[in-house]
């Protein structure tokens, strides 16, 4: 029944610490441009606009989607705000494309941004509530005891975290887009940074990135004129509450549902084989491996073998986050949809150096919360 | 427009702001906080399935029902379910780097509790341990979590993995 | 475009203040009375999708704990949007539009009474050049309503007849937060809060929630006897800064209006979220309602402003109406941003 969608723009700024050059609307509308420019058409056919980003409170304005509206084009237009944590990115692309595939919108223009620079994240993350003891310190206090857990689990070596802070640095020397261009990356370098939230190191975790990426998704019939659409096969979300008793936080039931239902609607049976490349929320390294099997690609507990014997490398049979990934550019709210569009670069042929040959059906995934919200998506070089 | 005039932009502007919020705690917390200024721990039954909830709250999450009834009362140890320890230091956390923030499985609770560890070498700190609460001394009780500082090490054999693994 | 009705309706009292409540228990009751009343399980829903602000709630990530009040257990197909409700009962629509759903739960909650609601949402405004003259929302309104009257299209016996009426319409909704009988004379004779707006003319600040039941098809049947078709949901955007926006009328709402089909057909209920009296007749006029339609029988925001929930009610309040035989033809309203930014119009019909 849902009218078959394709994404024929993608746009994202250069991700930095600080992007005190543009102000937020600047930001966006450099990715936006970008987008417009790819999909070769200009603001007046963009029907409706889908504005993504995570807490308020990252940027210390109150729905700032209303004043940063018309800097893209969204004046007189339906708009649409989306915030579902971290994996917001990703859920701001389902919106946006399920307003084309509902058949509502010819082409529909999705931007998803960060500018942590303007206030600041880790102290938005830990405001002292009352009635409860502050313990968690930034995201990274929250996933280290999961990191850990998984640890314990799968019984893997200690340096599988090591090894995919490397390899996704690697691959962002590749990405002229990439917020962290490490020359000299090691694993040494890595081993050595401090253990900031054990067993979480420095270098295993995503930087703090000022940065936006946004997509135009359109209509079979219009996409049909377009150069490489990539076409979406499946879209999926899943959420589970944070806490309740019994909830597996390290592998969560609203992951492996998720995963199960995307594929059954794109027609895949063995993820691993029918999937060219995949671009994963990792936001510490760690959760590469974690993730191979939250969705479903590993067997439990093996995920981390993916990582050991480089079969997530670029040149390994199923790539994971060519583009350098979270671990190279975070800008929070973007962070999902940049997956989602390198996801759709890579079947579209346009993702330059870090290009997987051939790629024709790739995967984009988000994850936010507590581990509990899940979207994600799969698009191909072929109509479904 | 020239380089130079392009590079003339404002960078940086400051507007602090200041919002107050006056929260309610809610009726299920509050019975938890009265009870924990008097030194018990309080949690509640899920009516559906009977699990142990703490500390008490409004409804089950897994099946959306009100959690009413009668409060349980548990004990002031349990076991150490995960941890992580940070090297960043946080205004809110009353303990000095490197600190230990954990998940705590109550004797008898079906949730965990996030809190801290102390007075416990960080060598020795692993899943499963024995722990127990350290209080602040009781005039100094409030309607808060905080009326327990840490959970420090127990005396005991450690809890077998099987015991708190579903709650890893 | 599929046939999409909405089947349920469930609201918690709208209160200046609720103290014994935190913002999550405030949307349990209303979630679990919506689900009781319809018999519906966790497994019945395709997908649920909310409307919260974390600004509201002074906490980022407010909107998780909403999923404890579902119950979202097994996972579920879930989506929020850092809107009012209204907009997530339109991410929801679409959803069965395309498909991917059948049966949608749809909630929206705000508890601002937590802090200072006229002066957090001077953070809605450009944070360069407006936030930081910290104007408050009471304050740009009176801007608009000062224009308007110096314009000529409005009086103020055109405001104190609105809030008259809403507040009239209230003492028949038992959920209403400001009800009474307040001839346009009382109301003319009380001081300015702020010139040109009385106290009358604003609408109260509540905390509550909402949440609504959308189904598709003939299984709408199953849960309704008189559905409430939504024959019409769009929704558009103004740009933000005040002057480069005619504030004498609400061209956000005219084009969405038409684009709804509002004049299709004569309208025999509308249900406004109009915080402010001068902007009911703003919307009014926006939406061509005439003599013939009776305008916020529930007394409308004027009565009860949970924000974030407060335009999900009008739908279902609109589809109360449609449900009960009262109205063939509802037409339902919501509204973001200062000065009627941005505005949803939604037609409901019976048949």
């Amino acid at each position: 029944m849902a009218e078959l969608t394709a994404v024929v723009g993608i746009g994202q700024t250069h991700h930095k610490a600080k992007r005190i050059d543009v102000s937020q609307a600047g930001l966006i509308r450099e990715a936006a441009e970008r987008a417009l420019e790819d999909a070769q058409c200009t603001w007046k056919d963009i029907d409706a606009v889908v504005i993504g980003k995570a807490p308020d409170m990252f940027e210390g304005i109150m729905m700032p989607e209303l004043f940063l509206n018309d800097a893209i084009g969204g004046a007189y237009k339906p708009m649409i705000r989306v915030h579902t944590a971290g994996s917001v990115g990703g859920s701001t692309g389902v919106v946006a494309a399920s307003l084309v595939q509902a058949g509502i919108h010819e082409r529909v223009l999705c931007v998803a941004y960060e500018k942590q620079s303007e206030s600041n994240a880790t102290w938005a993350l830990t405001i002292s509530m009352p009635f409860a003891v502050a313990t968690v310190v930034g995201a990274g206090g929250y996933f280290a005891p999961l990191v850990r857990g998984y640890i314990a689990r799968s019984d893997c070596p200690e340096d599988v975290g090591i090894k995919v802070a490397v390899k996704d640095r690697l691959n962002a020397l590749k990405n002229p887009y990439a917020h962290l261009h490490m020359e000299d990356i090691t694993e040494d370098m890595v081993r050595e940074s401090p253990m900031l939230w054990d067993p979480i190191r420095y270098l295993e975790t995503c930087p703090s990135s000022d940065g936006a990426c946004a997509m135009v998704m359109t209509t079979e019939k219009l996409a049909e004129a377009c150069k490489n659409p990539a076409w979406i096969h499946a879209t999926e979300m899943r959420s589970e509450p944070t806490m309740f008793s019994g909830r597996d936080q390290v592998m969560p039931q609203a992951s492996l549902d998720n995963a199960a239902a995307l594929y059954k609607k794109a027609g895949i049976s063995n993820p691993r084989k029918e999937i060219d490349c995949a671009e994963i929320y990792v936001p510490f390294a760690w959760f590469e491996p974690m993730w191979m099997e939250g969705m479903l690609i590993s067997e439990r507990n093996k995920g981390w073998e993916m990582t050991l014997s480089g079969a997530t490398a670029l040149d390994g049979d199923f790539p994971v986050n060519m583009s350098g990934g979270v671990l190279s550019s975070n800008p929070i709210g973007a962070s999902g949809l940049l997956r989602f569009a390198e996801a759709a670069l890579q079947v579209r042929g346009m993702a330059g150096d870090h290009q997987i040959d051939g790629a024709k059906r790739a995967l984009g995934h988000a994850y936010g919360g507590g581990s509990q919200y899940f979207s994600t998506w799969i698009v191909g070089s072929q109509k479904p | 427009m020239s380089d130079e005039a392009k590079d003339d932009v404002v960078k940086v502007i400051r507007t602090p702001v200041q919002l107050d919020y006056n929260y309610s705690a809610g009726r299920s917390a509050s019975r938890f906080l009265r009870s924990i200024k008097e030194g018990k721990l309080i949690g509640q039954r899920c009516p559906v399935d009977g699990r142990v909830y703490f500390p008490s709250r409004g409804s089950c999450p897994q099946h959306g029902v009100p959690i009413e009834g009668e409060p349980v009362e548990l004990v002031d140890r349990g076991t150490l379910v995960t941890f992580s320890i940070v090297r960043i230091p946080a205004e809110s956390v009353p303990l000095e780097i490197p600190f230990v923030t954990i998940q705590v499985l109550l004797d008898g609770a079906d949730t965990i509790l996030m809190h801290l560890l102390g007075n416990c070498d960080l060598e020795k700190v692993h899943m499963g341990m024995r722990l127990k609460a350290r209080w602040k001394p009781k005039e100094e009780w409030e309607e808060s979590v905080a009326n327990i500082i840490y959970f420090e090490p127990l005396d005991e054999p450690d809890a077998d993995y099987d015991s708190y693994k579903e709650h890893i | 475009m599929r046939d999409v009705a909405v089947v349920g309706f469930a609201q918690s009292q709208s209160k200046r203040r609720e103290v014994n409540l935190n913002d999550t228990e405030i949307v349990i009751p209303v979630i679990h009375e919506l689900k009781k009343g319809k018999n519906l399980k966790n497994e019945d829903m395709d997908f649920v999708c909310s409307g919260s602000s974390d600004y509201l709630a002074g906490a980022p990530f407010a909107f998780v704990m909403g999923l404890d009040a579902v119950g979202a257990w097994p996972p579920v197909c879930e989506s929020h949007v850092e809107m009012d409700g209204a907009w997530a009962l339109y991410e929801a629509w679409a959803k069965i539009q395309m498909g991917y759903a059948e049966v949608a739960l749809v909630y929206g909650f705000g508890k601002p009474s937590m802090g200072d609601l006229p002066l957090t949402m001077a953070l809605q405004l450009d944070p360069y050049t407006q936030t930081p003259l910290w104007p408050d929302a009471i304050s740009m309104a009176a801007l608009q309503a000062r224009i308007c009257l110096e314009a000529g299209v409005l009086t103020d016996r055109d405001m104190a007849e609105c809030a008259s009426r809403d507040r009239r319409n209230a003492k028949d909704n038992p959920y209403a937060q400001v009800k009474g009988d307040f001839s346009i004379e009382q109301i003319l004779a009380d001081p300015y809060l702020v010139n040109p707006l009385r106290k009358h003319d604003c609408s109260p600040i509540s905390d509550g929630a909402s949440a609504v039941l959308l189904v598709a098809g003939d299984r709408a049947k199953d849960y309704c006897d008189r559905p409430a078709w939504i024959k019409g949901i769009e929704h558009i955007c103004e740009p933000l800064d005040l002057n480069v926006r005619d504030l004498t009328r609400s061209r956000s709402t005219e084009i969405a209006a038409e684009k709804a089909g509002v004049g299709n057909a004569k309208v025999d209920v509308a249900e406004l979220a109009s915080p402010f009296s001068h902007q009911e007749v703003l919307l009014e006029r926006a939406l061509g309602l005439g003599a013939d339609t009776n305008v916020n029988p529930s007394g409308g925001a004027m009565a009860g402003n949970p924000m974030m929930a407060v335009g999900l009610s009008r739908i279902g309040e609109a589809a109360r109406r449609i449900w009960d035989g009262s109205a063939g033809r509802a037409v339902a309203h919501a509204t973001s941003g200062p000065c009627l930014q941005q505005n949803l119009v939604c037609v409901l019909e019976g048949n």
